[in-house]
């Protein structure tokens, strides 16, 4: 019998959410990894029993771990993220030049088609690969080469937090990076190039042509239409149907435009997912109203989905990675808060209700459908 | 031997008790046996020094003999009672709370 589990990272350890596919009843595991900061875990789409969870604390750095009993049981793998030769220097809050420096690993890509495969995106902004299941680590550092030295951080450090992988031709990755923007490889991760002509941020960069810069949030792609992207970037939610050679603005009728993370629909590449927060300096929901928008359009014309969810006295956030879908029928959504709910929606965001109310801020959720 | 005495979660990582015991060949100091306890524990490298720089990490904190020795040159000779055993030298997570 089919199910779904639902891997949660938090301030202070990971959990394992399980249920049936009629994701009614669920068994919460953990915390996993306990008290330390879990910025992302997510499985392999080729092995789910494979686990890969980014651990760490300001006290003793970096960890990953890696489970291979579908996340009952935890092992450290490697944790050397080297920069190739002399990282050099970015740009910092004050315009001066920065020197490059690892801090932490922000989230984890297994690849779509081999398990020992995996892709780490890390802060100071780089992008690592491990070809041996998270032993060991090799930077693809032709990222870099994209006018690194004018990147700057945000006021979340300088993250690459979003690696999406074309799952028809894995030589084609997109990350994104605060406050760099999105950039785009063809081979591999040996060259890239921004992605980011239609972005416009008048009030981040003030020059119109900037091709990097812009503060990209998260992107999101249905798998089988892959050259259709999403973006919840800063301000404003934007759509490329040409895999980010052009982006155009696809806000429409939401309450606002600004937020962190955006979800397809596992079966209706139209049907995307965004969670609205007032603005750059009040991350919560607008009207203290927690509320899921959900367009069928492929944006532009949103509809709020509130059933089951807080209406009111509600300031929590969702963070960039904490908006997944499962790929049963009908498509369940699940998105974690800062507050410590996870909420679920069997019913592709129609009713929700919280599978768990109280632990740490949730820092992410992803989302295995298990046969 | 020289006592080391790890942290809750390094502890718990390496599945070490709350001391290890190590043998450091002259001169005892601070890098040989962060050194020495690396090499029992790979693991920790990169966790209590920086891997690049071999800086102590900025929440890490190193005490021994009721003396904090975390500013102190890390090839200076540790205190004689740590050299000797009847010390322990402490890796601590630094006060870093509201």
């Amino acid at each position: 019998m089919s199910g779904v589990r639902v891997l949660v990272g938090t301030r202070k350890g990971a959990f394992v959410l399980t249920s049936d596919a009629a994701r009614q009843r669920w068994d919460v595991s953990g915390p996993h990894l306990s008290g330390w900061e879990i910025y992302h875990v997510k499985g392999s789409s080729v092995n789910p029993d494979r686990i890969y969870a980014s651990q760490s604390t300001g006290w003793f750095g970096q960890l990953i771990q890696r489970s291979d009993d579908g996340g009952q049981t935890w092992a450290p793998v490697g944790n050397e993220f080297t920069y190739v030769g002399d990282p050099g220097t970015h740009m910092w809050y004050d315009g001066s030049q920065h020197p490059w420096e690892f801090k932490r690993v922000w989230l984890l890509e297994p690849s779509p088609n081999d398990p020992e495969v995996v892709y780490a995106g890390v802060e100071d902004a780089a992008l690592f690969r491990s070809s041996d299941g998270g032993v060991t680590w090799q930077e693809l550092d032709g990222l870099r080469s994209v006018k690194g030295h004018l990147w700057q951080p945000g006021a979340g450090g300088m993250c690459l937090h979003t690696i999406v992988i074309d799952p028809r031709n894995e030589q084609r990755i997109f990350v994104a990076i605060s406050a760099a923007g999105a950039f785009r490889t063809d081979d591999g991760g040996a060259t890239w190039r921004p992605i980011t002509r239609g972005l416009h941020s008048p009030y981040e960069l003030p020059d119109p042509d900037a091709d990097v810069g812009h503060c990209v949030h998260s992107i999101a792609m249905h798998p089988n239409r892959p050259e259709v992207l999403y973006m919840q970037k800063h301000w404003d939610v934007m759509r490329s149907d040409n895999s980010g050679d052009l982006w155009y603005e696809v806000s429409g009728n939401l309450p606002s435009d600004f937020g962190f993370p955006i979800a397809v629909h596992a079966h209706e590449p139209e049907t995307i997912y965004v969670v609205p927060i007032k603005s750059d300096s009040e991350h919560f929901p607008p009207d203290g109203k927690l509320r899921v928008y959900r367009s069928r359009t492929g944006g532009n014309d949103w509809e709020a989905l509130t059933n089951g969810l807080p209406q009111s006295n509600c300031y929590v956030n969702v963070l960039r990675s904490a908006l997944a879908v499962d790929t049963l029928d009908a498509c369940g959504v699940y998105f974690g808060t800062t507050g410590g709910q996870v909420y679920a929606s069997a019913d592709g965001g129609d009713t929700w209700s919280a599978i768990v109310h109280d632990l740490p801020p949730v820092l992410s959720v992803e989302v295995q459908t298990l046969p | 031997m020289i006592r080391v005495v790890l942290p809750h979660h390094l502890r718990t990582l390496t599945g070490a008790g709350k001391e290890v015991s190590l043998e450091v060949a002259a001169p005892v100091t601070q890098r040989t046996v962060i050194d020495a306890l690396e090499a029992r524990y790979p693991l920790l490298r990169g966790m209590i020094r920086d891997r690049t720089t071999q800086q102590r990490r900025a929440l890490i904190r190193f005490f021994a003999c009721g003396q904090d020795l975390s500013h102190e040159a890390p090839d200076a000779p540790l205190p004689a009672a740590v050299v000797n055993g009847e010390e322990a030298y402490l890796i601590v997570g630094a006060m870093a709370g509201g």
